[in-house]
């Protein structure tokens, strides 16, 4: 209890981190004075926080997977400018830590997640025909949760110190005798508060695509990307409370003295590796499942084929998903678990890889004799088999337990799970974001542009991490934040940074490219600009509120490309416009989510008051929510009519 | 009528034979929802569990189970328990009949139940922490008090929410919505009570065993 300022509150012994705060101020000043010179205060308000709407709220969380890139990517960055020559000195020791780690745990749960998050948003019920998601005040909520835990994450490296154990978090490297202060807290704070919305993200969209999909969309019918959320979202079901118990037991031993991890009282440090694992090596397939999804839908739509092996890609998935809960020892191999686990789990990783190469194959023959078309989306989807194929193969060397006792903790780890996270799930969200981007916005990105920043992000890729599979091997190991001269390093370094800094190039002219094709982006104005396959391409872009004036009614895979092929009219095509009932807008996602916040902020300091002002706040919200019943309301059928007839529909 | 967002392609409820409470789409979504989210909890208090038993022999010196845990308070405690579950069971019987008052009685008779097994669960950890076996002293302790003190922070939880909806039935009767509140509340409790077999069994009969 007690309210005493830790020594140095706001991060200021650090020229670098006095920059970034000076910048961050200045931002938040532009950001409210142009708010406010604009008078958009109101406009923020009601359109988008309060907002329900699941492709609003996809488009939110887009937006701050793009900023956390941004802000990931220059962690990278710094992080390869220190080790680009031996014997730099750009970053100290402390603060190369403390950079690693904020940028493995912001591209892992406050990037590559969200991303997918809002992809399967934008996407996931235009797909299967839906006016909405399930629960769409949830939705919202969820959004406001990792937001705000992302924020908390955030400011962490200017109030108080960031966390410096890795994303990983190992006690007792995280436990308070090692790491007093409120940097692992801020970790362990941020991610239990975006980890609940994660939850009901999944469970949001499990209910939804097993509840609301159109009539005659049978499971087999469903669109690829839509099975492949299916299947994440029960993947986040069962691992997310894993993490929570994780975070929950470590927040206690720090906060309250217990010793879950502390050997001291008889705890076991080895609990918090497996618990963390258990979460997290699914973790990795819930990235990396929806951008197979995403590969899935562009492939097929850009080699005007359907996709090969339909049910073989289900089947294999559904595999991908079982036995990614039985590996996660892999992690720890040479932590002394014994040579019959390790078998055990060096076996059961190994054979991911089989149907992971049934669904290479399925794209692969999809593309054969296909009438390709190399779009950006096409560009990234196939640019991602090479990468893919590289992580995969040296993941397979990673899982065999002898062998990692070599290449473990070293630079071939970093470029292996580089290329499996970099080169498929980014890859993917990049490839979902020019595929879905006239969807969402009514324009297309340009083209050209998209391909120059393809172009370069993925030459950058490999330049930058194929060299670390070599001083991976020649004994460079991870988290080192110098190197002596002598070792044969230094060109491999060099180039990877170099790559790096290509990659950061590419970045900026898709940002730019976004900025131009606001202006000069051709417009969509079919709602069909792809020639699309799947049904989110049947309704006009961007989609009206509603979704669907009439809901469709679906009678083989990829409906849309056989409703486009029929001459004649469906009877459900023909039926008149009914109101439609919507769920109204609410402001309490967002309150309640910044009481998260309160809560998280007072408990990282260890300021308990705090941390209980913020709950009861929640409380509140959840009471008042309790005793809401008219959450809803029509839309009338002439406003349905102006809306269609305005976007060329009748 | 109009068209739900949340599409209803089966009967509406006058014409099905379905109980009130999954008389509508919304309420349909939001109990199948809520029997996913049950399967979630399983998992946190399995993970718990798991942690607890990992746990229960390290004493680093201090009070064991078998030195700790009185026969005669955990079995109270339990019979407390179970008979809530059975008169929310009740509870739902009367729900089933659309009796008011019926929901009224048994779910005030399963919240004063839940009161006592609460204030006999605070007595027992405040009778711990006396003898100084508090979270601090060893790993079985800290796992103990983490398992069984979710279990009860889910109770206290579950016991706020039920008043909230009691006062709710009082105001609107029962009608698709409130029933639906009703019905889920009443789920979350016998959850709980299963998840309490647990505990009963594999911390508190285990303590005392070994
Ligand atoms: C965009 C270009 C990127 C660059 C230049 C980059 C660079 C790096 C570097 C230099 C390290 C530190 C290695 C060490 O010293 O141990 C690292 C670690 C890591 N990166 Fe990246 N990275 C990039 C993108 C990503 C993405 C997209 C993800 C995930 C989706 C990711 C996930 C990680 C993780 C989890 C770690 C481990 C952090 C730790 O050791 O705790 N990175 N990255
Ligand atoms: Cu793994």
């Amino acid at each position: 209890m007690g309210f005493h300022l830790p020594k140095n509150f706001l991060v200021t012994g650090e020229p670098m981190i006095v920059v970034a705060e000076v910048l961050s101020v200045l931002t938040l000043a532009g950001i409210v004075f142009a708010l406010t010179y604009y008078k958009k205060w109101k406009w923020l308000w009601d359109e988008w926080l309060t907002t329900v709407d699941h492709k609003k709220i996809g488009i939110m969380y887009i937006i701050s997977s793009l900023l956390m890139l941004f802000r990931g990517g220059i962690d990278g960055l710094l992080m390869r400018t220190q080790l680009a020559l031996p014997n730099l000195h750009v970053l100290d020791a402390e603060h190369y830590n403390q950079i690693f780690t904020a940028h493995g745990t912001i591209m892992i749960f406050f990037m590559a997640m969200p991303f997918i998050f809002g992809l399967m948003n934008v996407a996931v019920p235009l797909q299967i025909g839906a006016r909405d998601v399930a629960y769409p005040y949830l939705n919202a909520l969820s959004f406001w949760l990792f937001f705000f835990g992302c924020m908390l994450f955030n400011i962490s490296f200017m109030i108080g110190g960031a966390p410096d154990a890795g994303w990983t978090n190992y006690t007792p490297l995280a436990g308070s005798d090692l790491a007093p202060g409120p940097g692992i807290n801020y970790y362990l704070l941020s991610l239990q508060i975006s980890g609940i919305g994660s939850l009901m993200t999944g469970i949001n969209f499990l209910v939804t695509i097993l509840k609301m999909r159109a009539p005659g969309m049978t499971l087999m019918r469903m669109p690829m990307f839509t099975w492949s959320v299916l299947i994440t979202s029960i993947i986040i079901i069962f691992a997310f409370p894993v993490l929570t118990v994780a975070l929950a037991l470590l927040t206690i031993d720090r906060l309250f003295g217990s010793h879950f991890f502390t050997v001291s009282g008889g705890g076991e440090p080895m609990m918090w590796a497996n618990l963390f694992w258990i979460w997290g090596h699914p973790e990795v397939y819930i990235v990396v499942l929806p951008a197979f999804g995403i590969f899935s839908e562009v492939i097929s739509t850009f080699a005007r084929k359907r996709l090969f092996g339909y049910s073989a890609m289900v089947y294999s998935m559904v595999v991908i998903s079982a036995v990614s809960f039985l590996t996660w020892v892999h992690h720890f191999f040479t932590m002394g678990a014994g040579p019959a686990v390790n078998s055990f789990f060096s076996v059961s990783t190994m054979a991911i890889a089989i149907p992971t190469g049934v669904k290479v194959f399925n794209w692969l023959f999809t593309l054969y004799k296909g009438r390709i078309e190399f779009t950006t989306p096409m560009l990234w989807a196939v640019g991602f088999i090479p990468t893919f194929l590289i992580g995969g193969l040296t993941g397979v060397m990673l899982a065999v337990a002898p062998a990692d006792y070599q290449y473990h903790n070293s630079y071939f780890l970093i470029s292996h799970f580089h290329y499996a996270l970099v080169g498929g799930a980014v890859f993917g969200c990049l490839a979902g974001l020019y595929y879905w981007w006239p969807k969402m916005f009514g324009f297309k990105l340009d083209e050209r542009q998209g391909k120059w920043a393809f172009w370069l992000f993925n030459i950058g890729f490999n330049l930058c991490f194929f060299p670390q599979y070599f001083v991976g091997l020649m004994g460079m190991t991870r988290r080192m934040y110098t190197y002596p001269e002598g070792l044969g390093w230094t060109p491999y370094n060099l180039i990877s940074t170099v790559g790096a800094y290509m990659m950061g190039v590419g970045f900026i002219i898709m940002v730019y490219n976004i900025l131009y094709s606001i202006r000069h982006g051709e417009r969509d104005l079919t709602g069909d600009i792809w020639n699309g396959r799947t049904l989110e391409w049947s309704i006009s872009s961007p989609a009206p509120h509603y979704n669907f004036a009439r809901i469709p009614e679906v009678d083989d895979l990829d409906a849309w490309w056989h409703m486009k092929k029929r001459k004649r009219k469906q009877p459900w095509e023909l039926r008149p416009l009914k109101p439609i009932h919507m769920p109204n807008n609410s402001g309490r996602p967002f309150i309640m989510s910044a009481w998260f916040f309160v809560a998280g902020f007072g408990l990282v300091f260890e300021w308990h008051w705090m941390g209980i002002i913020g709950l009861l706040g929640v409380l509140y919200c959840m009471l008042k929510r309790s005793f809401e019943y008219d959450d809803h309301h029509y839309i009338q059928v002439d406003e349905i009519e102006r809306t269609e007839s305005a976007a060329g529909r009748a | 009528m109009a068209e739900h967002a949340l599409q209803t392609h089966s009967k509406s409820a006058e014409e099905s034979a379905l109980p009130l409470e999954y008389s509508t789409e919304e309420s349909r979504l939001k109990i199948f929802g809520f029997w996913v989210f049950l399967g979630a909890e399983i998992v946190l208090f399995a993970s718990l569990f798991a942690t607890y038993l990992v746990l229960a022999g390290r004493t680093a010196g201090g009070p064991t189970a078998k030195e700790l845990f009185e026969v005669k308070d955990f079995m109270m405690e339990t019979i407390i328990l179970l008979t809530s579950s059975f008169t929310c069971g009740l509870g739902t019987l009367a729900l089933r009949n659309r009796s008011k008052g019926g929901i009224l009685f048994w779910y005030v008779v399963t919240l004063l139940l839940g009161l006592a097994f609460i204030a006999l669960e605070i007595m027992e950890f405040v009778h711990y922490v006396g003898e100084g076996a508090t979270m601090q002293r060893s790993a079985f302790l800290s796992g103990f008090f983490t398992l069984v003190g979710t279990h009860g922070a889910h109770v206290s939880l579950g016991i706020l929410w039920m008043i909230l909806i009691l006062i709710q039935l009082v105001q609107r009767g029962v009608t698709a919505a409130t029933a639906r509140r009703v019905f889920i509340v009443g789920l979350y409790w016998h959850f709980l009570d299963v998840v309490w077999i647990f505990i009963f069994t594999l911390v508190y009969l285990m303590g005392v065993a070994y």
